[in-house]
C-alpha cells in the first residue's frame, strides 16, 4: 500500500501545483451546463425531463479534457519509464495514480452535482440520486478513460483519438446512470441500475489498472 | 563473480530497420563499459533492452534489476529536487532522508538546488540531479544514456568520480556515450 500512497500524494502535490488544469473539467461542466440552461430558457418542462441524460454526457464529456493529460507529463520527462522499472509491482503507484485522478476530476463533480443539477431544472428528488449515480458511476468513467490515455499517450495529438477511443465505453455508464435518476426521481426503481454502477466501478477499479500497465508497456516501447 | 548482463547473439530492430546482430557482452561485478557506435545505430535502444523497456530483440539476454537514465532526466518540473528524489526512493522500494538527499546531491555539487522546483533548473544542474537519484536507489547496475549530456567539464569529472566509486564498491555500470570516458574499463561497439 505504501506504494499507492506514495503515487497518490505525488499526483496530488502536481494537481495542486498545476490547478488551472486540474479545474478545467469541472470549469467545463459548470460552463456548458449554464449553456444548455440559457439555451433552452423557458422550456423548464422539457429541460427537466432530458436533465439527468444532458449532464450525464456532459460529465462524460468533461471526463476527457483531464485524461489527455494523466499520462503525458510523466511520459514526457520520462518519469513513467521510471514507475515501470523502478516498482517491484507497477500496479501500485498506477493505481495510486488513477485513484487520484478520480479524486481530483470525479468527486468534485459529484459534490457540484446538486447545484449543477438545479440549474438544469431537474425536481429536487432527482437531485440526491443524481449525486449517488454520480459517485458510484464516475468511479468507471476515470478507470475506462485511463486505459485509453495509457493508450494514445505516445501517439502525437492523441486528444481526438482518446475520445473516439473511450466514449463508446460509456455507453453502459452513461444508460445506467440516466435511467437511475429518472427511475429514483419518479418512483418507479432505480437501485438496481445503481447496483449494476457500483458493480462496474468495483470491476473497473480491480482490472483496469492492469490494463493501463500493458497499455503504457506498449506505449512506451514505441515512443 | 557476480554477473549483472549476459547477452549472446543480441539482434535488434526497430521496425523494418535493423539495428545490430550478434552482440554479445557480459558485465560483471567493477565493469563500466562503454557502449560507443554512430548516431543511430542503437546504443540506446541496447540500453532500453537492458533495461527491459524494449522487447523487439533476438538473442539472448539475462540482465539484473538496474538504476536507468534515459535522454528524459525523469524529473518532474513541479516537483522540487528534493520531493522528486524522496519519489525515487520510495519507488525503489526503500526511502531517503533528507540527509541522503543531501548526500546524494553533494556527490554532483548540486546540494544548492535541493528546495528548487525541476523547472526552474538549467540543463546542466537538471542532468547533475538526474544523477544525483543513481546512488540513492540502491541498484548495483546501471545503465545511463548520455550521461555527460549539458553537463560542464566540473560536472564531467564529478561523475566520473560517481561510477569509479560505484564500480569500486561492487557495481557495474554500462554507458552510451561519445565523450572520452576516463572510468571505462571496456567498450562495446554497436556498429562493428
Amino acid at each position: 500500500m505504501g506504494l499507492v500512497r506514495l503515487q497518490f500524494q505525488r499526483e496530488w502535490r502536481l494537481l495542486a501545483r498545476a490547478r488551472s488544469e486540474a479545474l478545467n473539467p469541472l470549469v467545463f461542466l459548470i460552463m456548458t451546463v449554464t449553456l444548455f440552461a440559457l439555451a433552452l430558457d423557458g422550456q423548464a418542462q422539457a429541460l427537466s425531463r432530458y436533465a439527468a441524460g444532458i449532464f450525464w454526457v456532459l460529465v462524460l464529456l468533461s471526463s476527457l479534457l483531464s485524461l489527455d493529460g494523466m499520462f503525458r507529463r510523466d511520459f514526457e520527462d520520462g518519469s513513467l519509464e521510471q514507475i515501470l522499472l523502478l516498482a517491484e509491482v507497477p500496479f501500485l503507484p498506477i493505481i495510486g495514480k488513477m485513484l487520484a485522478q478520480w479524486a481530483a476530476t470525479g468527486l468534485p463533480v459529484v459534490l457540484m452535482s446538486p447545484l449543477l443539477g438545479t440549474v438544469l431544472q431537474l425536481p429536487p428528488e432527482a437531485l440526491g440520486p443524481l449525486a449517488g449515480a454520480l459517485l458510484v458511476g464516475t468511479p468507471t468513467v476515470s478507470m475506462l478513460g485511463a486505459v485509453g490515455a495509457a493508450l494514445v499517450v505516445g501517439v502525437r495529438r492523441g486528444g481526438a483519438l482518446l475520445g473516439l477511443l473511450v466514449l463508446p465505453l460509456y455507453i453502459p455508464v452513461l444508460i445506467f446512470g440516466t435511467a437511475a435518476v429518472n427511475g429514483l426521481a419518479a418512483g418507479t426503481g432505480g437501485v438496481a441500475q445503481i447496483y449494476w454502477l457500483a458493480a462496474m466501478s468495483v470491476l473497473a477499479v480491480t482490472l483496469a489498472p492492469f490494463a493501463v500497465h500493458a497499455a503504457l508497456k506498449i506505449s512506451l516501447e514505441n515512443g | 563473480m557476480t554477473v549483472f548482463v549476459s547477452i549472446q547473439g543480441l539482434s535488434v530492430s526497430r521496425g523494418r530497420n535493423r539495428l545490430f546482430e550478434g552482440l554479445d557482452l557480459t558485465l560483471s561485478a567493477g565493469d563500466c563499459v562503454e557502449v560507443r557506435g554512430a548516431n543511430g545505430t542503437g546504443k540506446s535502444t541496447l540500453l532500453r533492452c537492458i533495461a527491459g523497456l524494449y522487447q523487439d530483440f533476438q538473442g539472448e539476454l539475462t540482465a539484473e534489476p538496474c538504476a536507468y537514465l534515459g535522454h528524459n532526466d525523469g524529473l518532474s518540473a513541479l516537483l522540487t529536487v528534493e520531493e522528486n528524489l524522496r519519489w525515487y526512493a520510495g519507488l525503489s522500494g526503500g526511502s531517503a532522508s533528507s540527509k541522503d538527499i543531501a548526500a546524494a546531491l553533494a556527490t554532483l555539487e548540486a546540494s544548492h538546488l535541493v528546495r528548487r522546483q525541476a523547472r526552474a533548473l538549467s540543463a546542466g544542474q537538471h542532468r547533475r540531479v538526474a544523477l544525483a537519484r543513481l546512488p540513492l536507489l540502491g541498484h548495483k547496475l546501471w545503465l545511463l544514456d548520455e550521461p555527460y549530456t549539458a553537463l560542464d567539464d566540473a560536472g564531467t569529472a564529478l561523475v566520473d568520480g560517481l561510477i569509479r566509486d560505484h564500480c569500486a564498491s561492487g557495481g557495474a555500470v554500462m554507458a552510451a556515450t561519445h565523450a572520452d570516458m576516463s572510468v571505462s574499463t571496456a567498450q562495446c561497439w554497436v556498429d562493428r
